[in-house]
């Protein structure tokens, strides 16, 4: 874990943990029913509305205009919450953020908090921080139940247990239940449904008995100061209505100006997640409202690396993210290596470039080559943002940032370029290949090479360099000279 | 129309029968191409592998070496997508304005292989003939990168006795990515036994593309495998060149 506090980093590097994932036999297999689905299912949707490539273009334009004022808007977000009964925050990183919930939840003398699936609390390791000071909190969405049971992590930002099939999940159930609360039932099979209901019971008694909400946002709207989560479960509608404390924890790029631009991501973001034209549960509250809802609302604004990152014109692009996870489910290095690979909470192309961002590129240097750079994310973004881009660019940061240490990989780069800016130097490479290549070569091609290349020519064969290079024939035979 | 062939480093080096296969086509015809030796690379594996310095003297090589053509022909969307894409991008952050200058007029005077035939030349008929059964990999480059959409599909279809197959799950990504294939091996490899399943799916003796980079990929998993399945540059089914030396 950095400095910063991104939990999580600090485990092997990508193609290290990679190897591992690609492994498991099972985890791809899961992994890959449920990525074609979902994609299959958003492609259907994207088509269904004919200004689908103009919504992108506004969610963009809205972004890029809230980004270059995003103080102004994060006062007006400020002063329209305080007038509306809630309270504000400003937590400079996580361990910031982590001391305010506490202390929050602390003055409230709850020991135990409900919460709502949130990208931001994993960001920052809140559960964690809240276990250290003896409170504990209870994940009520699904897939984060599934994972807090397995003392697992997150593998994807909306699915989060989509590394894990109904079996998994059963026997997890019936394992671990009881430790946490309800047990499951006996004899609980795999059907999702049976699955569900056990869920449910469990977390019923969890929602009945809890005083004290905490969330993330999926947007808040600065000029009325009310606050948005989308989902799909409605266990979140559960904790924002029932207990008496809220307490949301928001990153300052969430904000938008109005309630026009929200309606703009509120059609992009369930197409764009899940597939479907309309999430099931949309929740937006507007500080506290007497006899409805909690009496007291908390809005933590965390910056933890987003000024930074704003501070970089080509990164800053990053912040735009509405955390729908398309870019994951098209991505074909995610789909073989699921998102413990990424070794981050954001996981997948947007993990890749989010990640390196917020807790600095020489934290995070082998996620930004974590990508063939196909381009499908950028594709599939509905807000555009150019995810190949910013991966070239953090990788140029990358190599800057170890421009001290001389690696082998920097000086095999000195050495092409010399000769590649010299087509002298160059047609006696070639001819030196092609040298070599006939002596390494058999049948024309080559097989096993020792030292680097090997991770290469493990599974593919490379063609042997040919006797003559493209200039030297045309010499001959275009320009008769030898 | 002065046309310059841009064969790039890869193919100059290795598959040489793919500038040839290009040179074929744009002489039957009826042009004149040169291929002016002063060029050597593009900077791509330079640029995507983060030394971007070091790609700025390629850069201007390349911009010293295509001025004053008409129109620069080449056979891989992914280098021709690194010019028009990323040479602005050295130029203004590395570059003098006198570079910046020369980048900018080259840009647009800069073809992938088969646009230039589709859109400048407007053929698809090249007078070839090829018996076999074929599948197209859209490389990312040519798919996502230069939007090439159906303009390799257009040419093959015109081959005479050309057999096109379909490719299952064609628009996924073969694992090659440069030195992603050196840096993330398994991860590559994964990719790539997915795709050569495809290909062996398809029914095609040959497959080709755009770009040899992916190829090279592609057929060095198929060649371990012993599957048999050839792989060609798309230049050299236009060309009619079967059975040539790549």
């Amino acid at each position: 874990m950095s400095d910063r506090g991104v939990v999580w980093l600090g485990s092997p590097s990508f193609p290290e943990a990679a190897r591992t994932a690609l492994a498991d036999q099972q985890l791809r297999t899961n992994l890959r029913r449920a990525t074609t689905t979902i994609r299959d299912k958003r492609l259907a949707v994207a088509a269904e509305l004919d200004d689908w490539e103009e919504l992108r273009t506004a969610a963009e334009a809205i972004k890029r205009r809230t980004a270059r004022h995003l103080d102004r808007y994060l006062l007006q977000l400020e002063e329209a919450v305080i007038a509306a009964g809630g309270s504000v925050h400003w937590a400079g990183d996580a361990a910031e953020a982590n001391r305010i919930v506490a202390a929050l939840i602390q003055a409230t003398g709850e020991r135990e908090v409900v919460k709502i699936k949130s990208m931001a609390t994993q960001e920052i390791g809140l559960n964690e921080a809240l276990a250290r000071e003896g409170i504990t909190a209870y994940e009520t969405d699904l897939a984060e139940l599934i994972v807090q049971l397995g003392e697992d992590r997150p593998s994807h930002i909306l699915v989060p247990a989509i590394h894990k099939n109904r079996t998994e999940i059963r026997d997890l159930f019936a394992a671990e239940m009881a430790h946490w609360g309800e047990p499951a039932p006996e004899g609980l099979s795999d059907d999702p449904r049976e699955l569900a209901e056990a869920a449910r019971r469990h977390l019923r008694k969890k929602f009945l008995a809890a005083k004290v909400a905490v969330s993330g946002a999926n947007f808040a709207v600065a000029d009325t100061g009310t606050v948005t989560v989308v989902e799909s479960e409605g266990n979140g509608r559960m904790c924002l209505s029932l207990p008496e404390t809220l307490i949301t924890v928001m990153g300052i790029e969430k904000v938008v100006p109005t309630w026009s631009d929200l309606e703009v991501f509120l059609q992009l973001l369930p197409r764009s997640s899940t597939g479907e034209r309309m999430n099931p549960y949309t929740s937006t509250w507007t500080g506290v409202t007497e006899g409805d809802g909690p009496s007291q609302f908390h809005l933590v604004l965390l910056d933890n690396g987003r000024t930074d990152t704003l501070a970089d014109t080509v990164g800053r692009q990053v912040l735009a993210c509405i955390r729908c996870s398309a870019c994951l489910n098209v991505c074909p290095v995610f789909e073989r290596t699921g998102g413990h690979a990424y070794g981050s909470v954001y996981p997948g192309p947007i993990g890749a470039v989010l990640t390196p961002q917020l807790v600095g590129v020489e934290q995070a240097a082998s996620l930004p080559f974590a990508s063939t750079l196909c381009g499908a994310c950028y594709d599939a973004c509905p807000v555009k943002i150019d995810i190949p881009e910013v991966l070239a660019h953090l990788r140029a940061e990358v190599v800057e940032a170890k421009r001290h240490a001389l690696s082998p990989e920097a000086l095999a780069m000195k050495a092409a370029a010399t000769v590649l800016d010299s087509p002298r130097l160059l047609s006696a490479a070639q001819k030196a290949a092609s040298l070599g290549g006939r002596v390494l070569a058999r049948e024309g091609r080559i097989g096993r090479l020792p030292g680097p290349l090997h991770g290469w020519s493990d599974t593919r064969d490379s063609p042997a360099p040919p006797a003559e290079s493209f200039r030297t024939w045309w010499r001959k035979n275009r320009e008769g000279t030898p | 129309m002065r046309i310059a062939l841009f064969i790039t480093c890869f193919n100059d080096t290795l598959y040489p029968g793919t500038g040839r296969a290009v040179l074929t086509v744009l002489e039957r015809l009826g042009h004149t191409v040169d291929f002016p030796q002063e060029q050597t690379c593009c900077g791509q594996m330079h640029f995507n592998t983060g030394y971007r310095p070091d790609a700025v003297p390629l850069v201007t090589r390349l911009a010293r070496a295509f001025a004053g053509y008409d129109a620069v022909v080449t056979p891989s969307a992914s280098c021709a997508g690194m010019v028009r894409e990323n040479h602005p991008v050295l130029a203004e952050r590395y570059g003098s304005a006198s570079l910046q200058q020369q980048v900018a007029e080259l840009v647009p005077r800069v073809y992938e292989f088969t646009e230039f035939l589709t859109d400048v030349l407007e053929v698809t008929e090249v007078g070839a003939r090829f018996p076999h059964k074929v599948a197209y990999h859209p490389t990312c480059h040519s798919l996502r990168g230069l939007r090439l959409g159906d303009r390799p599909l257009r040419l093959l279809r015109a081959v005479q006795d050309l057999d096109l197959v379909e490719l299952p799950s064609a628009d996924s990504c073969c694992g090659f990515g440069g030195t992603f294939a050196v840096k993330n091996a398994d991860t590559s490899s994964a990719m790539l036994a997915d795709k050569a399943a495809g290909v062996l799916a398809s029914g095609a003796e040959v497959l080709c593309a755009a770009d040899n980079s992916c190829l090279m990929h592609i057929g060095g998993g198929l060649s371990r495998q012993g599957s048999g399945v050839r792989t060609m540059h798309l230049a050299e089914i236009l060309a009619g060149a079967e059975g040539e030396e790549r």
